[in-house]
């Protein structure tokens, strides 16, 4: 392939990943409104609120506080964009490989996930609001506790293929060919299923999320980070918001749930695109379900404090006997 | 400044208390309860004026307060209406003509819809922001 084709490969993929975490990611959340509702034991909001919320968004009037950096400000919710579609660009979507093939790995996408957090921080530091301000060193304080469970899933993970005699463990395609729950014996699986709760549940900090909503906190800091966003700014924070989810739970696919259904059904190559396209997005929904509408009803709100404690003691702990187990599992066989 | 349709299915309140006595805020967090579920038609509360479209103001608007008011109103980004329950927003009510008082709240601000009652019933103020909607929409029929 010459050069011309891969950059018009990659900006057609590019525009058509954006297209589909503006769609999708939208949907997501549309879809979570409606099944926290239902759980709420009331009819809720039809599931393209969210399209409606931000084609308002966008024709109200976009306010610079008298205080706040503008050029920063106006950078931080396209940057907090950006940069969650281009995490997409290193996903795998159901059969579709990823835009940028195997040029990324898993640790690239532990760093891009803090992209966007550090884009909001800086967006909420430009604001010159001290509710902003306030929010912005929560969303710091909250990006340095949950990195810590996230780390330990994800080298558990490519330490176990790596024990298996996987080349390039951390690489997404190696993943996706050996599903980890293949690879080990009862004692990892149980490990596993430990890292992929932990995941789960870190979902909700990286999206903020109730109970990990601590620099959001509408009724404490009146919209945290947030606060002193309007117009067409905050309606790109809140497309960053779903896209964000779709991320989150993509990479919970990737991880734990890398199968494909033409992997079991034999069917031609077009309908197999389809037929995974349309099973990635069941298992996307599942993954949303579980690790944010079901939790942010079930739950409320952590202080600031607790939060810390959460992810680096009770789910450190819990990541280190999942890793332990893992380990186990592995010289298991060798004895 | 283009009103659409999103508009009608997406109206965020922002609640400001000018000096109420808590009766008409907890009728509004009970017109937000699952039984009258306004988020089925995209009505929500929002925690900043930023986000808000919709400006709801309770009491009567004690001096310390008019400052404030104005403040926040500026805040709402355009195109916005506001939204006056109890009263004591509509006329001052049992502090009528009181020394304390900057209000009511037409005093300060324009006021856009008045939903009268002391406190008003939820369904009351269900009411009100169907007419801020309206209103919202005849403003968009007008521009148009």
């Amino acid at each position: 392939m010459s050069l011309v084709d891969t950059a018009l490969a990659v900006v057609l993929g590019t525009l058509a990943m954006a297209a589909f975490g503006f769609v999708a990611g939208l949907t997501v959340l549309g879809i979570d409104r409606k099944l926290a509702a239902h759980m709420q034991a009331r009819i809720g909001p039809p599931i393209r609120q969210p399209f409606i919320d931000v084609a308002k968004l966008l024709r109200k009037e976009n306010v610079v506080p008298e205080n706040a950096i503008p050029w920063l400000f106006h950078a931080a919710p396209v940057i907090a964009f950006a940069s969650t579609i281009t995490i997409l660009l290193y996903l795998p979507i159901g059969g579709i490989a990823p835009v940028f093939g195997g040029a990324g790995d898993l640790i690239l996408i532990v760093y891009l996930l803090t992209v966007p957090a550090l884009a909001m921080v800086a967006g909420g530091f430009a604001s010159g609001s001290p509710y902003a301000t306030i929010g912005a060193q929560r969303e710091m304080v909250i990006l340095m506790a949950y990195e810590l469970p996230l780390a330990i899933a994800v080298i558990a993970i490519a330490w176990r293929l790596a024990a298996a005699g996987v080349a390039e463990p951390f690489s997404l395609a190696a993943i996706a060919a050996n599903p980890v729950w293949g690879v080990v014996g009862p004692l990892g699986i149980v490990g596993f299923a430990i890292l992929f709760v932990i995941l789960a549940w870190v979902t909700p900090a990286e999206l903020s999320r109730v109970p990990f909503d601590a620099q959001e906190a509408e009724t404490e800091l009146a919209g945290g980070l947030l606060v002193e966003y309007s117009g067409k700014n905050f309606a790109l924070f809140y497309m960053a918001q779903g896209v964000k989810t779709i991320v989150m739970a993509a990479l919970a696919v990737a991880i734990f749930l890398p199968w494909n259904l033409s992997d079991f059904v034999a069917m031609t190559p077009a309908v197999a695109v389809v037929a995974d396209f349309a099973f990635f997005l069941a298992k996307v929904l599942l993954v949303a379900f579980f690790s944010v509408s079901l939790i942010r009803v079930s739950m409320a709100r952590f202080r600031i404090t607790q939060i810390v404690s959460v992810y680096w003691l009770w789910f450190g702990v819990l990541g280190l006997v999942g890793l332990l187990l893992i380990v186990l599992d592995a010289y298991a066989g060798v004895w | 400044m283009k009103l659409t349709k999103s508009f009608n299915r997406s109206l965020w309140a922002f609640h400001f208390n000018s000096g109420s006595c808590n009766g008409c805020e907890i009728e509004i967090v009970a017109a937000i309860t699952p039984r009258y579920d306004p988020e089925r038609f995209g009505i929500k509360l929002v925690g900043s004026p930023r986000h808000a479209d919709l400006l709801i103001v309770t009491g009567p608007v004690v001096k310390k307060m008019r400052d404030r008011l104005l403040r926040v109103y500026e805040q709402v980004p355009d195109p916005k209406v506001v939204m006056c329950v109890g009263v004591c927003g509509s006329s001052g009510g049992p502090f009528y003509d009181s020394y304390n008082l900057d209000g009511p709240v037409d005093d300060v601000i324009p006021v856009d819809v008045y939903v009268p009652g002391c406190p008003p019933r939820p369904e009351a103020i269900i009411y009100g922001v169907v007419r801020a909607q309206e209103k919202l929409e005849r403003l968009e029929g007008e521009r148009a």
